[in-house]
């Protein structure tokens, strides 16, 4: 990849010859079942997550005493929990708020780990060593800990869960995108870049992020998948939304009281977190090794 | 730099980090919403007199400058002394002494599981037929991103409540220790497998491994004792990812198997907003964390010792 990107820098339109290249190459097609059904399963969580009402037609908070621990059967297919909302719905309805959980933590984690990364890999060195100090703090607190602590402090809510899981994701992205800018600021595109005296911001801008930023992008897209098991994590210690609400982790959390007599409580919730993590992170490592070039 | 200048600096730069995550803890502290006086005094419900609430800011110091307060909290902290808990009215460090045994315990039992469970599996499992390969990299992908509770509470729904072979709760007997310590190791274990397993394929093809081979070992022999020790070194570098998720995953399991521990300890003082002990206990994991960090980086010379160079 780096010598048709140095030859590339020469040129003035590098990111088009670049953009031109990668539509060219073929595409290796070699696409694995288990694969397909990832993609599949994740297809299916964003309709649910969009549009719930087209999956399932029950309400997920219409409770009745008299419908309780109903095992699955053709009205509940996946059966009802201990207040007679049937598990189907309440698990369909619970994909949104996990799935923006899982976007915007992400997305807040890998931009502030991006800022800190870049300052610390480009900047000078005094900035790198304070920058990357911080970070080692940070990265002494256990994720978990380190997100119930941010949810003492901040108090309990929807957007403090994204903020306590975000910021917990930060010291690691930080230390990505800072050895990625290493790698990619000594590359001879850059130096190249450099050298035909293009102003420094643009060289960063247009060269050194963009070949930064795609492996990090690919390590956050399985990131996705850790941020959701935080929340369902948080959510199953009683960190989430308000009891009525359905959310996997508050699911499993009640349904561990009654695991002697209606299994069907936890099993679902489990089932959905780990197809939904499974999923994400087999497409993750998919990308991966597509971009490393390795054997499939 | 020797072996012992290095040490000296891994130790310093890990006082530092400690410093960092104390300085953190303080303004967290301080920060907070709330008067601390009235935290103490049993928060805004208690509704203490004016006068109560100047007495205990005397008593504590809350009436000096920040930065007076700063360096006393800095120099309480050297000597071991982490603060009161607000709701227990002991010592924070007398508090986590109580439970330390217990979490301790679990993750030990799960470290030494997920060890032994990676090492087997990889050793049997490198470089062997097409399906076997296949089935245990499912497995694996399936146990390292499914959450430790998830995979407890299929243990609990299979082993305690299905076939009624173990204890579903408690921390008292060996037997209720087998659950929550395999809860907590099998993520781990299949993150390490898949390591060791790259590693020993990788090396697996190397010179000196055809060499042993023409000398007539055994593939076990090959493999015990020629191309583990190798594919250790990863290994070591990782015991710093395998402390922190065992400690992380500690509070969600002892939850989920009504275990006592620090995990408990820790969630008590989140919901009852008692910051000095959950900040106690955060600062006790940098802290172990930063030993652990330091101990890895020696094993890592000893175990491998071409690294010395760098």
């Amino acid at each position: 990849m780096a010598p048709i990107n140095s030859t590339a820098a020469v040129l003035p339109a590098n990111g088009l010859i670049q953009a031109q290249a990668r539509f060219v190459r073929p595409r290796q097609l070699a696409l694995r079942p288990g694969l397909v059904l990832a993609a599949l399963f994740v297809a299916l969580l964003v309709l649910a997550a969009l549009q719930p009402g087209w999956l399932v037609s029950a309400d997920p908070l219409e409770a009745s005493a008299r419908q309780a621990f109903q095992p699955p059967s053709s009205l509940h297919w996946l059966g009802t929990d201990e207040n007679g909302r049937d598990i189907l719905a309440r698990l369909v309805h619970a994909v949104r708020p996990s799935l923006v959980l899982g976007l915007s933590a992400t997305a807040l984690g890998l931009l502030l780990g991006t800022v800190l990364g870049l300052l610390a890999g480009l900047g000078p060195r005094l900035v790198d060593g304070v920058v990357m100090r911080l970070v080692d703090v940070l990265l002494a607190f256990p994720d978990l800990l380190l997100a119930l602590v941010i949810i003492t402090f901040f108090g309990q809510g929807a957007l403090n869960t994204i903020i306590a899981v975000g910021i917990a994701s930060v010291p690691r992205y930080a230390r990505l995108v800072r050895a990625q800018t290493l790698v990619v600021r000594n590359a001879g595109y850059v130096e190249a870049a450099t050298t035909l005296g293009l102003p420094r911001r643009q060289v960063i801008w247009r060269h050194v992020l963009p070949n930064a930023i795609k492996p990090i992008l690919i390590l956050a897209t399985i990131g996705i998948g850790s941020t959701i098991v935080a929340g369902a994590a948080l959510s199953f210690l009683g960190f989430g939304a308000p009891p009525p609400e359905p959310e996997w982790g508050g699911m499993l959390a009640i349904g561990r009281n009654y695991l002697a007599n209606a299994w069907w409580l936890v099993a679902w919730p489990a089932l959905a977190i780990t197809l939904t993590v499974v999923s994400i992170t087999a497409i993750g490592r998919e990308l991966l090794r597509r971009n490393e070039g390795k054997r499939l | 730099m020797t072996t012992l200048q290095r040490l000296a600096w891994r130790l310093l730069a890990g006082i530092g980090v400690l410093w960092g995550a104390a300085t953190l803890t303080f303004l967290a502290i301080n920060l907070s919403a709330g008067d601390p006086a009235l935290a103490i005094l049993g928060g805004p419900d208690a509704m203490p007199s004016a006068e109560l609430i100047a007495q205990v800011r005397a008593e504590y110091g809350l009436d000096q400058p920040l930065w007076v307060q700063y360096g006393q909290y800095l120099a309480r902290l050297a000597q071991g002394d982490l603060g009161e808990s607000y709701r227990l009215r002991i010592p924070v460090l007398q508090v986590i002494g109580s439970q330390l045994g217990a979490t301790l315990q679990l993750s030990l039992a799960a470290a030494l599981l997920s060890i032994l469970l990676a090492v087997s599996c990889a050793v049997l499992t490198a470089n062997r037929p097409r399906w076997v390969r296949a089935l245990v990299s499912g497995s694996e992908l399936v146990l390292s991103s499914a959450p430790s509770f998830v995979i407890g509470i299929v243990l609990l729904l299979l082993f305690s409540f299905g076939w009624h072979l173990l204890p579903p709760s408690g921390s008292n007997s060996w037997q209720a220790l087998i659950l929550p310590s395999l809860a907590l190791a099998l993520p781990v274990a299949a993150v390490l497998t898949q390591v060791l397993r790259q590693e020993l394929e990788d090396i697996l093809e190397q010179p000196f491994i055809a060499m042993a081979r023409a000398r007539g070992m055994s593939e076990t022999g090959v493999r015990l004792k020629h191309a583990l020790r190798h594919a250790l070194v990863p290994l070591v570098t990782l015991s710093g990812f395998v402390f922190a998720s065992l400690l992380g995953g500690a509070v969600i399991i002892e939850m989920l198997f009504a275990r006592q521990g620090i995990g408990r300890l820790m969630l008590d003082a989140a919901i009852t907003k008692d910051m000095p002990l959950l900040l106690g206990i955060t600062l006790l994991a940098a802290a172990i964390y930063g030993v652990v960090n330091v101990l890895v980086d020696l094993i890592n010379h000893w175990v491998d010792p071409r690294s010395k160079s760098v």
